[in-house]
């Protein structure tokens, strides 16, 4: 089995990463502050003004462990990673589904189910836990919404009609996602998605996650073999990796929007964390941005049972499960793709 | 006659006779894991790679020994190979592999020596008769002669193998005894993939009971 192994997240400005023997070290304005042993660490990513010795870029790529390279605000940039893994008669296969159509929409449909349900299940868990704090019969019905379209789902065979399925409950989820919260409301109003760039504080939060979450899902997928940009949700377009998004649709709504609410609701991230531009772009600042990972990786920690495999693992071992699941179901062992379907 | 581009790798022959699914997913799939039986075995095989050479009792010992065989379209590297001192005054190969657990039952350790035989043969152009298997376990040499059935379980192998990689199929998977010790688990998946899983019910019962 697979060990779920720690990411590093460096987001000190200035911070030095070079091999130290058979470990990593991290060194700061001359002094190291961090060593880890090389095959304690699965991936190894940096924002902004971070460097990496060659050697250890070297060792990194050898042990498997990626390298990626981000902006201060998690824009990813580039990637370090050893020879291409996997196998190329998997790709191949995926190419071949990827441009019928009707498999296509039978792989969409796949990773809308587990995008759907999810939400669903978000929306149930905010009516069980703050059902007398919040607007629940708004909620109920954007519950009963998504129900109908998970029906809906099984009798549209085309693209089109199930990315307009899609389109609606995601308008009907992030119309109500503001009754969600339940703490510090003034500060932390959501009045629907943006995040070119994000305009609100939340929105901000929930870019960041969906950017570590990309990352995971990104990661899992070539570790794997398949190609992350070879999507069937999301169709091609360069320089987007269309298989991590499509992946990521079942993941949103319980790793990365539930995380959001937590910090929120605890106040575990506060208003003042959040830095407003002149043009009206929310940045989060050091101390903030430090907290959401911490609780990211926290949360990775956190045992589930895996509905489908029945079998107990924590959650940061599900990018790759899901991928692995994904490539049987590519190769002909499984008759779908089973997203992960949290409860 | 096989060109170099085709050689595979000696240990995929032990990997087809263990388990044509884990064959299919180390060699075809490209998937990899290590386990602690294989970190063991890697280790055991370190020791006995960097030694180097070494002679005893008119023994010369080579370690990490580069093989191949053009005919049965094998390359790989023996552990040891000895040279025992011959009645024609030349000298005799004698490959030793080392093996992490026990003897097994299957032919899957005999198999991979004997191709590391027939190597020699090729390479040499002298005769090897035998070879012996080193089990960690119990820390005992196992003598194997090189015998007529022996030869022909392991060139069928080597035909198996080749037509085998070369069809690229992924056999079906299928859970038993054998995978407590495979490595490969987590990305076969053979309690899921072996048809005892179905998406589609699986899909179906989680969206009626929401």
């Amino acid at each position: 089995m697979k060990r779920h192994l720690n990411t590093l997240y460096v987001t000190t400005q200035g911070a030095y990463l070079f091999k130290d023997g058979e470990t990593l070290a991290v060194k700061v304005e001359e002094t190291v502050r961090l060593r880890l042993p090389i095959h304690t660490v699965a991936g190894v990513v940096c924002f902004g003004q971070v460097s990496v010795s060659p050697f250890l870029l070297g060792h990194c790529a050898e042990n498997n462990v990626a390298v990626s390279f981000l902006t201060v605000n998690g824009k990813f940039l580039a990637k370090v990673q050893g020879p291409a893994s996997g196998n190329v008669l998997l790709r191949r296969q995926q190419y071949r589904m990827a441009d019928d159509t009707a498999t296509c929409a039978a792989t969409a449909r796949f990773f809308l189910t587990g995008k759907l349900a999810n939400a669903r299940t978000v929306l149930l868990r905010a009516l069980r836990d703050h059902g007398e704090k919040i607007d629940a019969s708004a909620v109920r019905r954007v519950v009963d919404r998504l129900s109908q379209h998970l029906t809906g789902l099984e009798a549209r065979s085309d693209l089109d009609a199930l990315r307009g399925l899609e389109g609606d409950a995601a308008h009907a989820y992030y119309g109500v996602f503001d009754q969600l919260i339940v703490s510090c409301h003034e500060a932390f109003r959501f009045a629907g998605r943006n995040r070119r760039p994000p305009l609100d504080p939340v929105n901000c939060l929930l870019s960041f996650l969906y950017t570590l979450l990309a990352h995971d899902v990104r990661s899992a997928l070539e570790t794997t073999g398949l190609d992350p940009a070879v999507g069937f949700l999301h169709r091609d377009r360069p320089g987007r990796p269309g298989l991590a998004l499509d992946m990521m649709e079942e993941f949103r709504p319980f790793f990365a929007d539930r995380l959001a609410l937590t910090l929120i609701n605890l106040g575990r991230v506060r208003p003042k964390g959040f830095i407003t531009a002149e043009t009206g772009a929310v940045l989060m600042d050091e101390a903030t941005r430090k907290e959401v990972l911490i609780a990211y990786q926290e949360r990775k920690q956190d045992v589930v049972e895996h509905p489908f495999l029945r079998e107990k693992m924590p959650l940061g071992l599900l990018f790759h499960m899901q991928a692995t699941l994904f490539a049987r179901y590519v190769r002909g062992d499984l008759d779908g793709y089973p997203p992960l379907l949290w409860k | 006659m096989f060109s170099e581009e085709a050689l595979l790798p000696i240990s995929a022959l032990q990997h087809l006779l263990f388990c044509r699914r884990q064959c299919a997913l180390i060699h075809i799939e490209r998937a990899w894991a290590e386990n602690v039986f294989t970190v063991q075995g890697g280790i055991l095989h370190e020791r006995a790679h960097e030694q180097g050479y070494e002679s005893h009792d008119g023994i010369r010992v080579a370690r990490a020994v580069s093989l191949r065989s053009l005919q049965l379209g094998l390359t790989g590297v023996a552990d040891v190979v000895e040279f025992h001192p011959a009645s024609d005054g030349l000298e005799t190969a004698f490959p030793v592999e080392y093996k992490r657990g026990r003897p097994k039952a299957e032919a899957c350790d005999t198999v991979q020596l004997c191709a590391q035989a027939l190597c020699l043969e090729e390479m040499l152009g002298r005769p090897v008769p035998a070879g012996a298997l080193f089990y960690g376990r119990t820390r005992r040499r196992l003598g194997v002669a090189f015998d007529a059935a022996l030869r022909e379980t392991t060139q069928a192998a080597c035909q198996d193998l080749h037509a085998f990689i070369r069809a690229g199929l992924t056999p079906e998977a299928m859970y038993d005894s054998r995978c407590a010790s495979c490595s490969m688990e987590g990305a076969c998946l053979p309690r899921a993939c072996g048809g005892k899983r179905s998406v589609r019910t699986y899909l179906r019962q989680a969206l009626e009971t929401p």
